[in-house]
């Protein structure tokens, strides 16, 4: 199929529909309404349903019953929004139940703006919700990965029984990129006969996430970390550039990365070695990039569009080698190439 | 490497000559990003789209320092002249906007795209004269591109349109020459 220009919004939509999602529950926010609108068009033409539900959490929770009986599912908020499902996705986290959860994040806290932001660092990352659980994190930096990662997302969350959430920004999802919406490798999934989808001929299938009895929960606890270890050894991805001879790496994810990535350009004119190193996942996070750095780096750079949450990550895989420096903007503003660079340059002492 | 901003107020489609540039720019198989202003950015009489085109991987969408700027109303000449890079070219409509003084190290480029458009006898390719301007003074895409790509964008109801606004650019481009 030929490339198309698409608006990111609605690239997650069809993509979500290429990889045969054919549920959608969602309630209206900006930036991201152009999902559900582009939803409401398209999944009727394919036998699947849309529905605007009352409220978010009435939205997740119908994710949660449609995954409960097998079926491809997303849903699709930003920040707030996602503040207001994180009961129900701790509930099909415990659960363990497969969807696909779209965050298309905006300046918080609290309602906030509606200019980008990475400030759900920390919700996306550590949980989110109660309870000991993970979601799977993509973090996307053009439409063409989105698509990629989304038509992914739907494999890993059956692959992993786990909430899969791809986590945008309002930059990703208002802006138009040529896109091309290829088919991705299929994982070899079992088949859900966990699903309740009727009993007749077999025992009751039950989906829940209370278990009264403490050891029973603990053990249920403990396979749920063992999830999580499985995607922390296999599932780590990540993007490296220029950081060969690099003695700068800066760190960022995102519409961020991409900013950074003009920056990195901008230094190795003025004699700065500068490099990228871009997590592709947020969870698992990409430790394994941080040991295939050359010891020619002498400090870490975050650039983020929050006050620093990712910060934290680095400093745990960098494990106390280099110092790690921050700069962020926040509130819904991008940072610019200019103040990066300034940023850098006085980390790598000035002018050359 | 062309980094382009579009501006004016909403109806005088700034959106769509952004998004045909960019449409163009994917014809010719380069790299290209489109993205509007949205919210409270577009308050004060200023709807803009950002437009990338290039032939290198594209790294921030957002645009601080353009190449080209095409403002439709004065409000959005105010707003953008003082991002151009030095040497970069503010192409306006003189039909909606007075300018006294501004800067000197830029091409300044008047085009009164309301009038040439109302001489076509349809003000709504105002837009389309200043897209010829655009073409014949910095050739970031190919006309035939731009006529591809109108063809997407415009609606297939409203191919009866194709016409004035192909004339309109032409227009904008003889108008320059």
């Amino acid at each position: 199929m030929a490339k198309q220009l698409m608006k990111g919004n609605e690239a997650i939509g069809e993509a979500a529909v290429q990889a045969g999602c054919r549920y959608f529950f969602g309630y209206p926010i900006t930036p991201q309404n152009e999902v559900p609108e582009y939803m409401s068009r398209r999944l009727p033409e394919v036998g699947g349903v849309f529905l605007q539900a009352e409220s978010e959490v009435a939205a997740i929770n119908m994710v949660y019953g449609a995954a409960g009986a097998g079926a491809r599912v997303m849903t699709s908020s930003s920040s707030p929004g996602i503040s207001l499902k994180q009961e129900g996705i701790s509930y099909i986290a415990g659960s363990e139940l497969p969807c696909v959860i779209i965050n298309i994040i905006r300046g918080g806290p609290g309602l906030g703006g509606i200019q980008p932001a990475q400030s759900d660092y920390f919700q996306a990352t550590k949980g989110g919700g109660h309870g000991d659980y993970n979601l799977f994190v993509f973090a996307p930096a053009s439409v063409q990965e989105m698509v990629d990662l989304i038509m992914e997302s739907f494999d890993i969350a059956d692959y992993y029984r786990n909430p899969v959430m791809i986590m945008g920004d309002g930059t990703l999802g208002q802006m138009m990129e040529p896109v091309e919406f290829k088919p991705v490798k299929k994982r070899d999934l079992p088949p859900k006969d966990w699903a309740t989808t009727g009993c007749v001929g077999r025992e009751h299938n039950i989906i829940n996430s209370l278990a009264l009895v403490a050891e029973n929960l603990e053990r249920h606890n403990w396979k749920l970390q063992e999830k999580y270890k499985q995607m922390k050894e296999n599932e780590q991805r990540w993007e490296l550039y220029k950081t060969e001879d690099a003695e700068l790496v800066m760190v960022a994810y995102g519409t961020t990365a991409r900013i950074v990535k003009s920056v990195v350009n901008k230094l190795r004119e003025q004699g700065i070695k500068a490099g990228l190193l871009r997590p592709i996942t947020i969870f698992p996070y990409p430790e394994k990039a941080f040991a295939l750095l050359p010891d020619s780096v002498k400090a870490f750079l975050t650039v983020e569009m929050s006050a620093g949450q990712m910060v934290q990550d680095v400093r745990l895989a960098v494990n106390g080698k280099c110092p790690v420096h921050f700069c962020g903007r926040t509130g819904g503003i991008i940072p610019t190439p200019a103040e990066i660079t300034k940023v850098a340059m006085e980390i790598m002492g000035g002018e050359r | 490497m062309a980094e382009m901003i579009f501006a004016g107020f909403g109806g005088q489609g700034v959106m769509s000559m952004g998004m045909m540039v960019a449409y163009a720019g994917m014809i010719e198989e380069k790299n290209v990003s489109w993205i509007p202003s949205y919210g409270p950015e577009m308050r004060g009489g200023t709807a803009n789209c950002a437009v990338v085109v290039t032939a290198d991987e594209i790294g921030s969408p957002i645009i601080t320092e353009p190449d080209v700027v095409v403002a439709m109303n004065l409000p959005s000449m105010t707003k953008f002249e003082p991002m151009l890079k030095p040497g970069g070219m503010l192409i306006y409509n003189s039909s909606l906007i007075e300018r006294e003084g501004g800067r000197d190290d830029i091409t300044v480029i008047a085009v009164p795209a309301n009038d040439l458009a109302s001489e076509l006898g349809n003000t709504r390719v105002a837009n389309m004269i200043v897209m010829g301007t655009l073409l014949a003074k910095t050739k970031v895409v190919g006309i035939d591109s731009i006529k591809k790509a109108l063809r997407q964008v415009l609606p297939v109801h409203r191919h009866d349109l194709l016409g004035v606004n192909e004339d309109a650019m032409k227009r904008g481009a003889e108008y320059v020459k």
